[in-house]
C-alpha cells in the first residue's frame, strides 16, 4: 500500500481486522461469563473464548510473518517489542501485587481488634484457627525445584540458540515445556488434596486465587514456549534474531520469580509453626 | 504509481484534504474499524468521549432535577416508566435508581469521557506528532485499546437494565463499588456487568499505556532528548506509567469482588476472615493515581496553550517536568486519605495527611509556573487561552479544598458530604473537563483543518464557566452544613443552595448546546485553517505540518536542534 518512500525504519503496520474481532469476542465472553455465573448457559462464554483464542492465533501469526519477511522488524522495531514486553510484565507484576496484598492483609491484620467479626473467625491468628496447611517441604518444594530446573533448561535452550546449536535449542525447549507441564500436574495433585477449601475462608481464597493465577500464568508460559518449539522446528529464529524466544524466556522467568515469592510467603512463612496436613 | 506518488506529495505539500487525495488512506468503514493510524484512532477516541460525555451529562441532569426541591421529584416517575412499577414500589425503585444514575454518571465520566479524551484522544493524536514520529509503536494494539472501550461502555450501560438489589435494577453502589453493598447488598447480575466493564476498560488502558510509553521512549525524532520533549508528551508519559501500575491492582481487587459475589470466597467478608477495608485499599491504590491520570494530560495541554498565547516559552520547563513526575510518584503513596473514617490507626492517618499535603508542592510549582509564563508575556485571549486560564483558576480552588480535606480531622466532618462532591468536581468537571475543551479548541484547527467562530466559542466558555461554578460552588456550603452525598432527598434546610445548583446545571446544559452550535457552524462555514493559526507562540512540531496533517506524517524524520517546548 505504501506508494511513497519512507525514510525511516519504523514499521507502518497495515490495517488489521484482529483488534475489532478481538474486542467483539471479549464482549461476548464477558456477557457469556455473566450468563454462566447466573446459570443461564455456559455456551456464550465459550463462543467468546473461541473468538479471543482465534484472534490471538491470527494476530500473532501476522506478527510472526512480519518478523520473518526480513523487512518490517528493523532494529528499532525490535527495540519497541522489548519495551512492550517489559511493560507488559510490569503490569502483570502489579496484578500479582493485588493478590499478595490480600494475603498479607490476612497475615498481618487478621488480629485487628477493631474488626471483631473477623477476629471471631480467625481467632486472631494466621492462618485462621483450626486450618491445616500443606507441608512446604513436600510437594511445594518439589514444584519449586521443577520450576527452577525449567528456568535453567530454557537458559540452556537460549545458549544453544546463540551457538546455532539447533538440537540443543530443541531439546532445551522440550525439557522446559515438559517441566512446565509436570509443574501444572503436581499443582493439580496438590489442589485435589487441599485440607482447606476455596470458599468460606480468607486463607483458602487467597491461597487458591494467588497460586491459581500463578498456575494460569504457568499454563500461558508453557504454551508460549511450545509455540517457540514449533517455530524452532519450522526453522524460525537465528542466533542474532529470536525475540519471540527471548520473550517466552523472560515470561518464564517472571512466572518463576512469582512462584518463589509465593513459596516463601504463602507456603513457608505462612505455615511456620502451624498444624501441617499429612 | 508515479502519478499516485505525485498526488500524495502534492497533498502533503499543500495540505489539501487528505481524505480525497492521499492514495495511502484506506477507504470506507475499514479505514476506521481496522485502523492502524494514530490520528484516526485519536479521532475515534474523541468522538467516543463526546458521545459518552453527553450521556453522562444527561444522567447528571436527572440528578439535579431530582435535587432541585426536597422530596422525591422525578425518580419514582422514571422508575414507573422504566420498570412498569407503581405506588410505593415505584418510590423504592426510584430511590435506588437515583443511586444507579450517580454510579453510572461517575463511571461513564471517569472511564468513558475524560480518560478517552485526554489520554486516548489527544495523547494518541498529538504525542506522536510532537515527538516527530510517523505513528505509534504498536498501531494494532492502539486500535484494540480503542475498540475495547465500546464493549466496556455497553456493559456499563447494560448493567442499568439488569437486577441489582432484589427486585430493583442496576448497580447503585457508586463508582467506588465498596463491599459489602456491592457483594451481598446487590446480588443480581447488574454488578457483574459493572465489574466486567471495568475489567475490559482496564485492559484497554493498560494496552494504550504500553503503546504510548514505548512510542515516547523509543520513537522521538533525532535530537529530541527527554529534556527537549514537549510538556504534553511528558504528561502523557507520566500518565501512561500511572495507568500501567495502577490498573492491574484494580483488576485484582474487582476480581476478588467477582469471586466473593459468585464463587463463595470471603476476601471482603469478615465471617470468613476477610476484610471489607481491604477492598478500599486496593480500590484507592488504583483510585488515587486515577485522579492524576485524568488531570495530568490536561496539565500538559494547558502548558502549551499558556505558552502559545503568551508568546513565551513555558517558565521553568524542567521544574514543570519533574513536578509532573513527582505528582505521579507521590500519587501512589497517598491513597488512604480517602479512608480516614475506616478505622485506620492514628499513625497511619498522620502519615497520609503529611504525604497528601506534599502533593500541594509540585502542584504549586505548576500553577506558579503557568502564571510566571504569562507574566510579561504578549497575551492574546483566544478561546483556548480562556479555557486554560479558567482551568488554572478553578483547579486552584479545587486544590485548596483538597488541602482542607487532606486533614484527617477536618475530613471526619466532611467525609461523604457535598463538600467532597464540590472538591472533586472542581478538579475534574471544572479542571479536567476544562482542559478537554482547551485542548479541543487549541487543536481543532489542526485536526480538522477548519476554524471555529471565535466569538461563539467565547460565549460557550463564559456560559459554561458561569454554569459549572453555579452548580458546584454552592455545594461547598451544602457540604459544610452537613448534607451527605448519594441521597435522593434532603431536609428543607438545604433547599436554597440545591436549587441554585440545579439552575447552574441548566446554564451548563445551554453551554453544551452552544458548543454543539460552534461545531456545526465551523463545519458549515468551512473556514480553512492554515498550518499554524496561532502564530509564533505555537512552537511544537504539529504546527509545522498541514492542517489536517497528512495520513502518514514525517516520512522523513525531522531533526531537532532547538528546544521545541
Amino acid at each position: 500500500m505504501a506508494v511513497h518512500a519512507k525514510n525511516h525504519d519504523y514499521h507502518m503496520v497495515e490495517p488489521s481486522p484482529w483488534p475489532i474481532v478481538g474486542s467483539v469476542s471479549a464482549f461476548i465472553m464477558a456477557i457469556g461469563g455473566i450468563a454462566w455465573m447466573q446459570d443461564w448457559t455456559p455456551w456464550v462464554f465459550f463462543i467468546g473464548l473461541a473468538g479471543v483464542l482465534y484472534t490471538m492465533y491470527a494476530w500473532w501469526a501476522d506478527v510472526v510473518k512480519e518478523a520473518n519477511n526480513g523487512v518490517d522488524h528493523t532494529p528499532v522495531v525490535q527495540m519497541h517489542h522489548r519495551y512492550g514486553m517489559i511493560l507488559f510484565i510490569v503490569s502483570e507484576i502489579m496484578f500479582f501485587v493485588a493478590w499478595f496484598w490480600a494475603y498479607f492483609d490476612g497475615f498481618f491484620r487478621g488480629d485487628d481488634a477493631l474488626q471483631e467479626a473477623r477476629v471471631a473467625f480467625t481467632g486472631g491468628t494466621w492462618p485462621p484457627t483450626g486450618l491445616e496447611l500443606f507441608d512446604p517441604w513436600h510437594l511445594p518444594l518439589f514444584n519449586t525445584i521443577i520450576l527452577l530446573t525449567s528456568g535453567t533448561a530454557v537458559t540452556w535452550a537460549h545458549h544453544a540458540l546463540l551457538e546455532n546449536d539447533r538440537n540443543g535449542l530443541r531439546w532445551g525447549l522440550v525439557l522446559t515445556v515438559l517441566l512446565g507441564v509436570l509443574f501444572s500436574f503436581v499443582q493439580a495433585l496438590e489442589y485435589m488434596n487441599a485440607p482447606f477449601s476455596f470458599s468460606g475462608n480468607l486463607y483458602g481464597a487467597t491461597f487458591f486465587m494467588a497460586t491459581g493465577f500463578h498456575g494460569f500464568h504457568v499454563f500461558i508460559g508453557t504454551v508460549f514456549l511450545l509455540v517457540c518449539l514449533v517455530r524452532a522446528q519450522r526453522g524460525d529464529f537465528t542466533p542474532q534474531r529470536h525475540l519471540g524466544f527471548e520473550f517466552a524466556a523472560w515470561y518464564w522467568h517472571f512466572v518463576d520469580v512469582v512462584w518463589l515469592f509465593l513459596f516463601a510467603s504463602v507456603y513457608v512463612w505462612g505455615a511456620w509453626g502451624v498444624e501441617i496436613h499429612h | 504509481m508515479a502519478n499516485a506518488e505525485a498526488a500524495h506529495l502534492e497533498a502533503e505539500a499543500t495540505g489539501h484534504d487528505y481524505i480525497a487525495h492521499d492514495p495511502d488512506t484506506p477507504r470506507g468503514w475499514r479505514r476506521w474499524v481496522y485502523s492502524t493510524n494514530h490520528k484516526d484512532i485519536g479521532i475515534m477516541y474523541l468522538v467516543f468521549s463526546i458521545f459518552a460525555g453527553v450521556i453522562g451529562a444527561i444522567l447528571s441532569g436527572f440528578m439535579r432535577m431530582e435535587l432541585q426541591e426536597p422530596g422525591i421529584q422525578i425518580f419514582h416517575g422514571l422508575a414507573a416508566m422504566a420498570y412498569g412499577l407503581d405506588g410505593d414500589s415505584a418510590v423504592d425503585a426510584g430511590k435506588h435508581m437515583f443511586n444507579v444514575f450517580t454510579t453510572a454518571h461517575a463511571l461513564i465520566m471517569v472511564f468513558f469521557a475524560v480518560m478517552p479524551a485526554t489520554f486516548g484522544g489527544f495523547g494518541n493524536y498529538f504525542a506522536p506528532l510532537q515527538i516527530g514520529a510517523p505513528d505509534t509503536a504498536f498501531p494494532r494494539i492502539n486500535n484494540i485499546a480503542f475498540w475495547l472501550l465500546p464493549p466496556a461502555f455497553l456493559l456499563a450501560l447494560m448493567s442499568m437494565f439488569f437486577e441489582g438489589p432484589a427486585g430493583m435494577y442496576g448497580s447503585g453502589g457508586g463508582w467506588t463499588i465498596y463491599p459489602p453493598f456491592n457483594t451481598s447488598g446487590q446480588p443480581g447480575p447488574a454488578m457483574d456487568f459493572v465489574i466486567l466493564s471495568l475489567h475490559i476498560a482496564g485492559a484497554s488502558s493498560i494496552l494504550g499505556a504500553i503503546n504510548l510509553i514505548t512510542t515516547i521512549l523509543n520513537m522521538r525524532a533525532p535530537g529530541m532528548t527527554l529534556h527537549k520533549m514537549p510538556l504534553f508528551v511528558w504528561s502523557v508519559l507520566v500518565t501512561a506509567f500511572l495507568l500501567l501500575l495502577a490498573l492491574p491492582v484494580l483488576a485484582g481487587g474487582i476480581t476478588m469482588l467477582l469471586t466473593d459475589r459468585n464463587f463463595g470466597t470471603t476476601f471482603f467478608n469478615p465471617q470468613g476472615g476477610g476484610d471489607p477495608v481491604l477492598f478500599q485499599h486496593l480500590f484507592w491504590f488504583f483510585g488515587h493515581p486515577e485522579v492524576y491520570i485524568m488531570i495530568l494530560p490536561g496539565f500538559g495541554i494547558v502548558s502549551h496553550i499558556v505558552s502559545t498565547f503568551s508568546r513565551k516559552p513555558i517558565f521553568g520547563y524542567l521544574a514543570m517536568v519533574y513536578a509532573m513526575v513527582a505528582i505521579g510518584f507521590i500519587g501512589f503513596v497517598v491513597w488512604a486519605h480517602h479512608m480516614y473514617t475506616t478505622g485506620l490507626s492514628l499513625d497511619v492517618q498522620r502519615y497520609f495527611v503529611a504525604a497528601t499535603m506534599v502533593i500541594a508542592v509540585p502542584t504549586g510549582v505548576k500553577i506558579f509556573s503557568w502564571i510566571a509564563t504569562m507574566w510579561g508575556g504578549s497575551i492574546t485571549f483566544r478561546t483556548p487561552m480562556l479555557w486554560a486560564i479558567g482551568f488554572i483558576f478553578l483547579f486552584t480552588v479545587g486544590g485548596v479544598t483538597g488541602v482542607v480535606l487532606a486533614n484527617a480531622g477536618a475530613d471526619r466532618a466532611l467525609h461523604d458530604t457535598y463538600y467532597v462532591v464540590a472538591h472533586f468536581h472542581y478538579v475534574l468537571s471544572l479542571g479536567a473537563v476544562f482542559t478537554m475543551f482547551a485542548g479541543w479548541y487549541y487543536w481543532y484547527p489542526k485536526m480538522f483543518g477548519l476554524l471555529y467562530n471565535e466569538t461563539l466559542a467565547n460565549v460557550h466558555f463564559w456560559v459554561m464557566f458561569i454554569g459549572v461554578n453555579l452548580i458546584f460552588f454552592p455545594q461547598h456550603f451544602l457540604g459544610l452544613a452537613g448534607m451527605p452525598r448519594r441521597y435522593v432527598d434532603y431536609p428543607d434546610a438545604f433547599s436554597l443552595w440545591n436549587r441554585v445548583s440545579s439552575i447552574g446545571y441548566y446554564v451548563t446544559f445551554v453551554s453544551l448546546l452552544i458548543f454543539a452550535w460552534v461545531m456545526i457552524e465551523a463545519v458549515l462555514k468551512k473556514r480553512r485553517a492554515g498550518d499554524n493559526p496561532w502564530g509564533d507562540g505555537a512552537t511544537t512540531l504539529e504546527w509545522t505540518l498541514s492542517s489536517p496533517p497528512p495520513f502518514h506524517q514525517f516520512s522523513t524524520l525531522p531533526r531537532i536542534t532547538t528546544d521545541a517546548h
